[in-house]
C-alpha cells in the first residue's frame, strides 16, 4: 500500500506544470474570471485553443480522434494541476459530452465534419436533454422528431441549456416513438442552432447571470443523416456518455483550491481586533471541511487506483458525485462567511478598489450558482437511487 | 500508487477473518464478556499460536517485523468480531512501548513472553484528573538509590486487572502538566503495594485502577530515558490510534453489513422495509460515511509508513472522522432495526457501544479536532 505515483506519472506532472507556467498568465486569468459574457465567451475559447496547439485538448479522447490517449491516472493528473492553478475547465458540451458519442458510435462522414471544430473550438455546443417536463425523469421527454423523407420534424422545448446563446450546435434526445417503454423510442439528433423554427428564451439563474436558456423547437427540420446510430437507440448513447466522466469527477482540487483561498482571506480579515483564521469556531467549521476533503481525496484516488489496476468504474462515481458537490457547496457557504456583509454585494458594480473588498461579488456568485452541483448531471436524489441499487443490492 | 495488500497481509487478514467467523461466534463472545476475568486465555494462547501476538515485534526477539498495515489488517478483522482479548492492551501499548524504548535487556526479557501467549500486558497512563491529556501526571516516582519508588494512583486501565505486568507513567520533575518529566517504569503486577481494583466497560472490557503505595522497583526498569516519557508515550499512541481506527473501521462495516441485511428481511405493510427510499438513502449516507472514514485510514496509515511530513495530522483527522462517522452508523443502525436495535440481546447495540469507547480512547473528537486546528491553522 502506498501513494507514490511512478516515476514516468511525475514526469508527465513536471510536463504539465511547465505547460501552465508558460501557456497561462495573469491577463487570460482575468478574463476568463469576467463575469461579462462578451469578455468571458471569446477568453475561454483563447485559452481552449491554447490547450488544443499543445494536443491537450482533450484528455479523455482516444489518440486516432485528436486526443491524449492518456490513461487515466495521466488524465487524472493534469485535472488536478489545472484545477489546483484555478484555472477554469473548458465548456464540457463539445469536448466532454458530444465528442466522445460521436466518435463512438457516429458515422466516418459525422465524426469528419464535427470532430475537428470541437477539437480546435472553432463550433460552440450545447445539450439539450432536460424538458420543462422531464428533469430526473428524464426518459419522460416529449420532444417529437417526425420523420419525413431525409428529415426529422422536431418540435417541443429543451430547457437548463447552457450558453445556447452562443452554440452553434445543439445534441438532443428526441423522441421518435411511443411505443414500449419510455427509453426506448428516443433518438439522439445533431441540431445546427441557426435552423429556422429554434427560439431561445434566457433564463437569469439565482446568481444574477444570464447562462441558461429555454430553447423552442418549432417544426425544425434536421437531416436524418445528423441522427446518431440507430432510431430510437438514442438513450444507449446518452448513457453511456453519462459514465464517460470518471476521473475528477469529485472536483476535488477545485475545493482544495477554495478551500486555500478561504484560509488566505481568513487570515486578512479581522473580526472585533481578531484574525478570523484564529477564532476557535472558524477553526472548527474550517477543519470540519477539510478533513471531509482530506478523506474525499482519498476516496478519489482509491477509485483511480482501481480503475488503473483494470478495475470497472461503476457507482463509485456515483459516490464521488454526491460527497464532491457536497464539498463544493460546503466551501462556498465558507467563502461566503468569510466575505461577510460583502458577500451581497451584486457583479457589475465598481471595482475593488472603490468598493474595498475584492471577492465578495466571486463568492456570492460561486456559491449561488453552486446550488445547481448537487441537481444537474443527475440530482444527488437520483444519485443514492443509484447507490442503492448498483452497491447495495436494494 | 496501489491499495491493495500484499499477498502475505491478505494471508494474514484471512486468516483472522476465519478465525473470528469460525472460532469467536456471537454466543462464544457473550460467554467470553460474561465470565470472570472477560477474556478467554485459551484463545489468546490459540492467537500467540497463529502468529497474531508477533506481529509489530522485531524479528531478533521472534517477531514478524511488521508495520503499521499488519496491525490494520488484524485490527480490523478483530473489530468485526468485537474480540475481548487484549490485544491493544499486551501487544500494541506493552508491547509497543517495549519494542520503542525498552533497552536491549527489557526487550530480551520481556518481548518474548508477550510473543508465546504467557504474559499479559498493560500500560496506566490515566489518572482521575488528566481526561484525555497524557501529559497531565500527577503519581510520582522519586529515586532511592538504585530504586524508585512510586506513589499514586492510575485509572481505567485497559486490562489492567488481567495484566501480568505493568507499564506506569510517572512524573520524575516538573509540573504536573508537563510533557518534559514523565518516565515509564516497568511493574510486576503483583509488586508489593499494587493495588488494583477491576470493573468492567460497557463494551464488555476489564479495566483497572491501580494504586501504587510506594512501589518500589530496580532504577533497571525504567523503560526508555528518563524524564522523556512522554516523547515514548506519543509515538506509541500515534500507531494504537492507527489501530483504534482499524478496529473501528472493521466494526463500522460489520453494522453497515448487519443492517442492510436486516432491511432486505425484515417486512412491514407487507413488504421488505428496505424497499422504502427513505431508509434506502440513509444506508447510501452511511455507506458513503464508511467510505470517507476507510479513506481516512489508509490517508493515515501510508503518511506513517512513508514517514510524511503531516503523518500526526492525517491520525488526528482520521481520529475526528472515526467518531463522526461511527456515531452517524451505530446511530442509524440501531434506528433501522426498530426496537430490536435497542435490545441487549442483539449484537448491534454492543458493536454501538465499542465504538463509544474507542472514540474516548486517546482523546474524543473535539481533543482531536483541537489538535489538528493548532497544527493547521496556528
Amino acid at each position: 500500500m502506498d501513494t507514490a505515483f511512478a516515476p514516468e506519472d511525475i514526469a508527465f506532472r513536471e510536463e504539465v506544470c511547465a505547460f501552465f507556467d508558460s501557456a497561462y498568465d495573469d491577463d487570460i486569468d482575468a478574463r476568463l474570471n469576467n463575469p461579462d459574457p462578451a469578455v468571458f465567451q471569446p477568453a475561454i475559447i483563447e485559452w481552449q485553443k491554447r490547450l488544443f496547439e499543445r494536443g491537450w485538448i482533450a484528455p479523455g479522447w482516444p489518440k486516432e480522434y485528436g486526443g491524449t490517449g492518456w490513461d487515466d491516472t495521466k488524465a487524472f493528473i493534469f485535472e488536478t494541476e489545472r484545477a489546483s492553478r484555478g484555472i477554469r475547465d473548458v465548456i464540457p458540451f463539445g469536448l466532454k459530452m458530444v465528442g466522445p458519442v460521436i466518435y463512438t458510435f457516429g458515422t466516418d462522414e459525422q465524426k469528419e465534419r464535427f470532430l475537428p471544430p470541437i477539437l480546435n473550438s472553432d463550433e460552440w455546443w450545447c445539450q439539450g436533454y432536460s424538458e420543462p417536463g422531464a428533469g430526473s425523469d428524464l426518459a419522460a421527454l416529449k420532444t417529437r422528431a417526425v420523420r419525413d423523407g431525409d428529415e426529422y420534424v422536431v418540435t417541443g422545448a429543451k430547457i437548463w441549456t447552457s450558453y445556447a446563446q452562443f452554440a452553434d450546435w445543439i445534441f438532443c434526445l428526441v423522441r421518435t416513438s411511443t411505443e414500449g417503454k419510455k427509453q426506448a423510442g428516443i433518438s439522439f439528433l445533431l441540431i445546427d442552432m441557426k435552423s429556422p423554427g429554434i427560439k431561445i428564451n434566457p433564463i437569469v439563474s439565482i446568481d444574477a447571470h444570464h447562462s441558461l436558456n429555454e430553447v423552442e423547437f418549432n417544426e425544425v427540420r434536421v437531416p436524418v443523416a445528423n441522427r446518431i446510430g440507430e432510431e430510437n437507440q438514442g438513450w444507449t448513447y446518452a448513457k453511456a456518455l453519462l459514465a464517460h466522466e470518471r476521473t475528477a469527477i469529485a472536483g476535488v482540487a477545485d475545493s482544495k483550491r477554495t478551500l486555500e483561498m478561504i484560509k488566505h482571506y481568513a487570515s486578512q480579515e479581522v473580526n472585533g481586533g481578531k484574525r478570523l483564521i484564529d477564532d476557535a469556531l472558524f477553526q472548527q467549521r474550517l477543519s470540519d471541511i477539510e478533513i471531509d476533503l482530506m478523506a474525499l481525496e482519498f476516496t478519489d484516488l482509491r477509485v483511480l487506483a482501481s480503475v488503473a489496476a483494470g478495475g470497472a468504474p461503476g457507482a463509485e462515481s456515483s459516490l464521488l458525485k454526491i460527497k464532491g458537490t457536497e464539498m463544493q457547496q460546503a466551501v462556498q457557504e465558507l467563502l461566503m462567511e468569510v466575505a461577510g456583509y460583502y458577500q451581497g454585494v451584486l457583479p457589475g458594480g465598481p471595482e475593488a478598489d472603490v468598493l474595498g473588498h475584492e471577492f465578495g461579488t466571486r463568492a456570492f456568485k460561486s456559491y449561488m450558482y453552486g446550488r445547481a452541483a448537487t441537481i444537474y448531471g443527475g440530482s444527488n436524489e437520483v444519485q443514492k437511487n443509484i447507490i442503492a441499487k448498483a452497491v447495495l443490492g436494494l | 500508487m496501489n491499495f491493495e495488500f500484499t499477498e502475505e497481509q491478505v494471508m494474514l487478514r484471512d486468516s483472522v477473518a476465519r478465525y473470528v467467523q469460525d472460532d469467536y461466534d456471537w454466543d462464544t463472545r457473550v460467554a467470553i464478556a460474561n465470565s470472570e476475568t472477560g477474556i478467554d486465555r485459551a484463545k489468546w494462547q490459540t492467537f500467540a499460536e497463529l502468529g497474531w501476538l508477533s506481529i509489530p515485534f522485531a524479528e531478533e526477539y521472534g517477531g514478524f517485523g511488521g508495520d503499521a498495515v499488519d496491525v490494520m489488517v488484524v485490527m480490523e478483522e478483530l473489530g468485526k468480531g468485537l474480540v475481548l482479548e487484549p490485544y491493544l492492551a499486551t501487544v500494541l501499548l506493552y508491547g509497543g512501548l517495549l519494542q520503542k524504548g525498552g533497552n536491549p535487556e527489557q526487550q530480551a526479557a520481556q518481548i518474548p513472553p508477550i510473543i508465546d501467549g504467557s504474559t499479559l500486558g498493560a500500560f496506566a497512563y490515566l489518572e482521575r484528573q488528566s481526561r484525555y491529556e497524557i501529559a497531565d501526571v500527577k503519581t510520582t516516582a522519586t529515586a532511592d538509590g538504585d530504586n524508585f519508588v512510586l506513589k499514586g494512583e492510575k485509572v481505567v486501565v485497559f486490562n489492567g486487572a488481567n495484566a501480568d505486568q505493568l507499564i506506569v507513567s510517572a512524573r520524575t520533575s516538573g509540573a504536573q502538566s508537563d510533557e518534559q518529566g514523565i518516565s515509564l517504569f516497568l511493574i510486576p503486577a503483583d509488586a508489593a503495594g499494587v493495588e488494583r481494583v477491576s470493573y468492567r466497560m460497557m463494551d464488555g472490557q476489564r479495566v483497572a485502577n491501580v494504586v501504587l503505595n510506594d512501589v518500589t522497583v530496580p532504577a533497571s526498569n525504567l523503560v526508555g530515558t528518563q524524564d522523556a516519557g512522554h516523547e515514548l508515550i506519543a509515538a506509541v499512541v500515534q500507531e494504537a490510534n492507527l489501530a483504534l481506527a482499524a478496529e473501528a473501521i472493521g466494526i463500522m462495516q460489520q453494522l453497515n453489513a448487519k443492517t442492510l441485511e436486516y432491511t432486505k428481511t425484515r417486512e412491514q405493510f407487507g413488504v421488505a422495509i428496505g424497499s422504502f427510499q427513505a431508509l434506502q438513502h440513509r444506508m447510501v449516507d452511511t455507506f458513503m460515511s464508511f467510505e470517507q472514514a476507510k479513506s481516512l485510514l489508509y490517508r493515515a496509515v501510508c503518511a506513517l509508513t512513508d514517514d510524511q511530513e503531516d503523518e500526526v495530522q492525517a491520525i488526528h483527522a482520521l481520529r475526528v472522522m472515526v467518531d463522526k462517522a461511527g456515531k452517524h452508523i451505530f446511530g442509524e443502525a440501531i434506528q433501522l432495526h426498530g426496537g430490536m436495535g435497542i435490545t441487549d440481546e442483539l449484537d448491534i447495540g454492543h458493536y454501538a457501544k465499542r465504538l463509544m469507547m474507542i472514540n474516548t480512547t486517546f482523546g474524543n473528537r473535539d481533543y482531536h479536532q483541537a489538535k489538528f486546528n493548532a497544527l493547521r491553522y496556528n
